[in-house]
């Protein structure tokens, strides 16, 4: 009975979602997409005469460049020229947080794939041809390739960082259980399909226009003119799309526009640089591996007392981002747990490794994995469920986060007791406990997994954007803002906005590309605000304009403005229709030379944080939910299938539906990647071993979850949210570390001899070897 | 020069290009098709897939899903190419195309037209239109944006759409319910007065279908001669005669797949060989290209070893044949018995009986399109459960595709009973020899190996057979 019922306020609810996705807006690129129309960078058609470019990088982790011959190669019929730190005429430089990283390697290399040289020529193959016939002689120095190792060696990137909230110290005195370990996880490809590249071409006066595949227009106009010793009017970047990003393309898709941009410099043509795979894999940074230590401190009643955390980073061979990566951890380090006492600590730690960089969740997922593995820990020690202690410990209303925030609009709880309402957990529990009885090959395991997630980019100053709205004659509409497509949708929620706010349809406007001359000084598109920031601009933008129309209408028709509506592309007087329509409106407007572009800039309010005292409120709000994970263990051959995932999500007060659930199931998918299959390897010589699609696997259609559910939790939404609709990008990603946790509590139902480990991604390797240990 | 050529969507080609090139620069840089997109030039995420369209009995026209990055432009001569583009219509979309925009199937949208044309490849295949068949035509296709659950959607949309498809004249029924454009009609005549003649093949680097050697060293077939083999009927049939089974080294797994006698035969035929690489994949790869390929983990040569194959060997231009054991093939890390100017014809086996027994095991990282850490057959005769004779191979712990002549002539002559499994696992372990890299430590293959061994007495006597009769903990 009390089952049934439940059901059927499931089916309820999962019929509204499927609703909602029938009427839903779809992401207005889908037409050409599906027809293989949609332009990329290196679909661009190219100019007469336009070069091809290839990278040589370095084939040794670290060392001295004792000598380099490119006699031969540049020997080789079709090859142009061979660019080096010698031919940059600014400076060698393109970091972007710290100066400390070089477009070409000098006198040492620091990473196994280090940029050295350009190499142009008529064709891709021939440039690859000639890359083959560089010799270089390098000295070998030692080599880092773990963060443990640089911190015994005081290799850093820069000062650790370190929040710290009450008295860990008397707190862990007054704890029943404590507890202390290691975890470690493991870095990800990006592994966006479409590669890194770029598409630079000459302009007059020595300008040059690049059409780059990068989330960050404006680092690369930046690092082009610093590089080149040029003013930054000089160089003009476009962005249509990007075929995946994901913040690998965040920092990493400058450097390849800026050799390509170097290239044009000097040979006056256009020259294209697209990376092929390989070179992509090897050349460029990842999300971040973890090293971390904890001490958990807990009461008799399960509350967790104190926290003590130290994580190492493994940044790579320059600081790229991981600077603000590291901070984000800390910001996440007790995810949607309050914590009393806490002190937690980062290293950025200096390695041998390509600059690891942001990827989805940017840090925040490898602070979470770390409190998640104390949890189980405890549980597993204390003789209790991981839910329990999660559950005892979930965030409230106006508790302190350890940097200083107070939780407002908390849905931890919610999201929480809503997920195991609607999914009837006990039941769920029940079900695996009868299987796993009944089952001797087979072993199923449950984790729940909940998140909290903040909102806005931690470094206050970039939270800002820019919108250029131009309504044409033909009341056709024109819009430019900072955001760049990359699949998440902005564009289309862009649109929705301005389209909402004139109520005319989607196809009176166009969404056009990223551009520089257009909009400047931008924030890259990342830490899921590019629909806040750009969207909260647009809504400005558009919403002056209206008023402007509005007074137009109201002398038109002598009506009080206040009794003005625009409605399907009509003005209605107090909502009767008017015979005037949207176009004729514009037209009067034009005729009156009122003006029908607008431009707005949006700041996030509120926000600030005081790095000094590491306190502040430094995000716009934060984002939760609550999965729950069911998975089966094959104990014959330590595979493993993922039976569901069934979420209740903060979307606030979803704008698209089918669009956010596209970015939930997108990320908790990659999530689930990170924590299974997905498998960095690189040997003591800093070389990567995990160098192609053969052997770093991302999820395939047969190994995501047989089902996921994501139901919307029910909210009043949040007004720092654009239209109440919140940002969705990163944190379902977080997700993903309940699949880590569900695979272990399957191996404990096969092995009682097996010790809770907690060492990220969870293979077939690993699970089998779990089932098996003494 | 020899003159390839083919229709490429609506166009008929004809060019002198270098045979070795790669179809995917053809489209997408000769013929500026920029639909079809790179993700890695390795066969590995779909984003490059076309269709082959084949004249079957000079009337009808078989289309197959590739992957254009690793297949050699002159393997396209005298076929049907269809990218994205000529798979649209005129300012509308296609059903394939529509049931992924309607799902929320795209998002940054650049792995989409891959998807796309395997679906409508998925259309215009004779495979039953059944959710297991869409999904295994996407197989080969990776998205890294939306986590497939959209686009799993969109394929059952399409498998529901194609429902009360006619299988008689079944371009028309697509055309009329907008799968495909009109000009397919005229497509079969078309491409019988293209009147190809088979293309005298240069001296070079024998291509079958050319997974294993694009792969391997793409930029050294792309302006080197290439000498084709994919077409040479003579290594491609598929016969029976008593028991004993005939496959020409040409047969790529699809065929293997698609042969009902095999089927009838090996009854979980098809369970295995979807644990190798992708449809696309499997529509290309040869198993002559797999055994030469000589990779420890090849999947048809340890299928193979375990049913005790023959394989004959010809050298075409002396007009000589040999025939060996397959287990006598493989000499050393990639190296086996095959001289210059040496083909492998085809592959003969003794059919399994009633009261012999396969199986096939294979584990990965991944469990499709992924190489295995550790693959194995076995193939067992019993008569009142005494072993009369065993054939086991194991892929992953050694540096050849090994049998295991020590397990296997152990096995013979004993009752099947789990302490004979388990003290034949004792012999397995001594015969092995892994070595750790990026597919597992060398302790864990061990494990595996020893997993996958005991697997295939559960998989095939499940009555008497379950795990605790053979490990702990269980
Ligand atoms: C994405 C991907 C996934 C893959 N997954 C798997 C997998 O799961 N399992 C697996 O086993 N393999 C896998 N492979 C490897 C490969 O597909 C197979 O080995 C395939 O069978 C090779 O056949 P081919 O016709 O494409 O070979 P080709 O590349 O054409 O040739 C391979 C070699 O064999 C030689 N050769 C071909 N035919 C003959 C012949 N008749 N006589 C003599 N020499 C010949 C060629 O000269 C060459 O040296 C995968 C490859 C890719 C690209
Ligand atoms: S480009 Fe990836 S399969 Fe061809
Ligand atoms: S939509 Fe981006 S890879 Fe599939």
């Amino acid at each position: 009975m009390h089952k049934n019922k439940l059901n059927n306020s499931l089916n309820l609810k999962l019929d509204h979602v499927s609703n909602a996705l029938k009427k839903s807006v779809k992401n207005i690129d889908s037409y050409t997409h599906v027809r293989g129309e949609s332009l990329y960078v290196d679909d661009v058609i190219v100019r007469q005469g336009t070069f091809h470019a290839v990278v040589f990088d370095s084939p040794k982790a670290h060392g001295i460049i004792k000598s380099i011959d490119y006699s031969k190669a540049e020997a080789l019929e079709g090859v142009e020229r061979i660019f080096t730190c010698k031919d940059i005429p600014g400076k060698n430089e393109i970091g972007g947080i710290i100066h400390d990283e070089p477009l070409f390697a000098e006198n040492e290399v620091h990473f196994w794939g280090m940029p050295i040289a350009l190499i142009v020529a008529k064709t891709e193959f021939i440039a690859r041809k000639a890359r083959e016939l560089i010799q270089i002689e390098i000295e070998e120095l030692p080599v880092i390739t773990t963060a443990k190792e640089a911190k015994v060696k005081g290799s850093f990137i820069n000062a650790p960082r370190s929040f710290s909230l009450g008295d860990t110290e008397k707190a862990f005195s007054s704890c029943e259980y404590i507890f202390e370990g290691e975890t470690f996880s493991n870095g990800q490809e990006h592994l966006y399909i479409e590669a890194q590249g770029a598409y630079s071409e000459p302009l007059e006066n020595g300008n040059i226009k690049i059409t780059s595949s990068t989330q960050g227009p404006t680092s690369v106009q930046k690092t082009i003119a610093n590089v080149l010793g040029i003013a930054m009017h000089k160089i003009e970047v476009d962005v249509t799309r990007l075929g995946g990003g994901f913040g690998g393309k965040e920092d990493q898709a400058t450097p390849w526009a800026v050799m390509a941009a170097l290239a044009t410099y000097y040979l006056n043509k256009s020259v294209k640089l697209i990376l092929n795979r390989h070179d992509d894999l090897r050349m460029t940074g990842k999300r971040h591996p973890y090293e971390s230590t904890y001490k958990i401190g807990l009461s008799k009643d399960l509350k967790i007392l104190a926290y003590q955390v130290e994580f190492l980073q493994n940044s790579g061979a320059a600081a790229d981002l991981s600077p603000a990566i590291a901070e984000r951890t800390l910001f996440h380090a007790t995810n949607s747990y309050y914590v009393p006492n806490v002190l937690s600590k980062v290293l950025s730690c200096k390695t041998n490794l390509p600059p690891n960089t942001a990827f989805r969740g940017f840090g925040g997922p490898q602070g979470m994995f770390v409190i998640e593995s104390a949890i189980a820990k405890a549980a597993s020690k204390i003789g209790v469920s991981a839910r329990q202690i999660q559950e005892t410990n979930l965030l409230n209303e106006n508790d302190t986060f350890s940097y200083g925030q107070i939780a407002k609009k908390v849905e931890a709880k919610n999201t929480w007791n809503s997920a195991k309402d609607i999914f009837d957990i006990d039941a769920l529990e029940d079900e695996i406990e009868y299987f796993n009885k009944n089952n001797a090959t087979f072993k199923k395991g449950l984790a729940l997994m909940p998140i909290t997630f903040g909102i806005s980019f931690t470094n206050t100053s970039m939270n800002h954007a820019r919108a250029l709205v131009h309504i044409y004659l033909d009341g056709s509409i024109g819009i430019s803002t900072a955001a760049v497509e990359m699949g998440q949708g902005v564009n289309t929620k862009i649109m929705q906005i301005a389209a909402q706010v004139f109520s005319v349809s989607l196809d009176k406007i166009k969404i056009e590309t990223t551009n520089t001359t257009r909009v400047a000084n931008t924030s890259p598109s990342a830490a899921s605000s590019t629909a806040d920031l750009n969207g909260k601009s647009t809504l400005m933008a558009c919403n002056s304009l209206l008023e402007r129309l509005k007074k137009v209408a109201s002398e038109n028709l002598n009506v009080l403005e206040e009794n003005i509506k625009l409605k399907d592309e009509f003005v209605y007087i107090n909502d009767e229709k008017s015979n005037l329509s949207w176009t004729e409106l514009i037209s009067k407007a034009m005729f009156n030379r009122v003006a029908l572009t607008e431009n707005a800039h949006y700041a996030t309010p509120e926000i600030h944080f005081d790095k000094t005292k590491e306190k502040g409120h430094p995000f716009a709000y934060h984002v939760y939910g609550t999965a729950i994970f069911t998975t089966t263990v094959d104990c014959i051959r330590g595979t493993y299938e993922f039976d569901s995932v069934k979420i209740v999500h903060d979307y606030g007060k979803s704008m698209s539906e089918g669009i956010d659930l596209g970015q939930v199931e997108g990320a908790l998918v990659q999530g689930i990647g990170w924590m299974t299959m997905e498998e960095i390897a690189y040997n003591s010589n800093g070389k990567l071993l995990s160098n192609a699609l053969s052997t770093y696997k991302v999820p395939d259609v047969f190994s995501v979850p047989k089902s996921i559910e994501v139901i919307p939790v029910e909210t009043d939404g949040n007004d720092m949210a654009i239209l109440k609709s919140k940002a969705v990008g990163e944190p379902p990603l977080m997700y993903g570390i309940g699949a880590y946790f569900a695979i272990q509590n399957a191996i404990k139902a096969f092995n009682p001899n097996y010790k809770v480990k907690f060492h990220a991604p969870m293979t077939p390797e690993k699970v089998l070897m779990s089932l098996y240990s003494e | 020069m020899p003159m390839i050529q083919f229709i490429l969507n609506n166009k008929t080609i004809k060019t002198s290009q270098n045979s070795g090139m790669t179809l995917l620069d053809f489209v997408r840089y000769e013929q500026s098709l920029t639909g079809t997109k790179i993700g890695c030039r390795e066969g590995d995420c779909g984003a490059c897939t076309v269709l082959v369209g084949t004249l079957k009995n000079n009337e009808h026209i078989e289309y197959q899903s590739i992957t254009s990055c690793i297949s050699p432009l002159g393997n396209a001569h005298g076929k049907h190419i269809v990218t994205v583009e000529g798979t649209n219509l005129q300012d509308k979309l296609t059903t394939a195309q529509e049931a992924m925009k309607a799902n929320y199937a795209t998002q940054c949208g650049f792995c989409t037209p891959g998807f796309v044309v395997s679906l409508t490849g998925f259309a215009l295949s004779n495979s039953e239109k059944n959710h297991n068949n869409a999904l295994n035509a996407i197989s080969g296709n990776i998205c890294r944006c939306t986590g497939y659950k959209a686009i799993e959607k969109a394929a059952y949309q399409v498998v529901e759409k194609l429902q009360d498809q006619k299988t008689d004249n079944s371009f028309n029924w697509l055309i009329k319910n907008e799968f495909i454009p009109d000009y397919f009609k005229s497509i079969p005549k078309r491409l019988k007065d293209l009147d190809v003649k088979n293309i005298q093949q240069p001296k070079g680097k024998y291509v079958s279908g050319g997974t294993d050697l694009y792969v391997q060293q793409a930029d050294n077939l792309v302006d080197n001669s290439v000498h084709l083999i994919a077409e040479k009927d003579y290594l491609k049939e598929i016969t029976f005669n008593n028991n004993i089974c005939t496959i020409g080294s040409n047969s790529t797994v699809s065929d293997l797949w698609n042969n009902t006698e095999l089927n009838a035969k090996l009854p979980n035929l098809r369970k295995y060989l979807k644990l190798v690489s992708s449809e696309q994949i499997r529509n290309m790869a040869s198993f002559g290209g797999n055994l030469v390929n000589a990779s420890p983990i090849a999947d048809m040569a340890i299928f193979f070893l375990a049913l005790n194959s023959k394989i004959t060997i010809t050298n075409v231009e002396e007009e000589k044949e040999r025939i060996i054991s397959l287990k006598n093939f493989y000499q050393g890390y990639k190296t086996y018995d095959l001289k210059e100017g040496e083909l492998i014809k085809n592959i003969t086996f003794k059919l399994p009986t009633d009261q012999t027994f396969f199986n096939f095991e294979k584990v990965c990282k991944r469990t499709h399109l992924d190489i295995a850490s550790v693959n194995s057959a076995i193939q067992i005769s019993l008569a009142n459960n005494i072993i009369s004779t065993a054939h086991i191979s194991i892929g992953g712990v050694s540096a050849i595709p090994k049998y295991l002549h020590k397990t296997s002539s152990f096995l013979a002559g004993k009752t099947l009973t789990s302490k004979t499994i388990i003290e034949a696992n004792d012999i397995l372990q001594e015969e092995i020899s892994p070595i750790s890299d990026v597919r597992g430590t060398s302790d864990y293959k061990r494990l595996l190996g020893r997993q996958l061994f005991f697997a295939h007495f559960i998989e095939l006597f499940p009555k008497q057979f379950t795990l605790k009769d053979f490990v702990q903990h269980a």
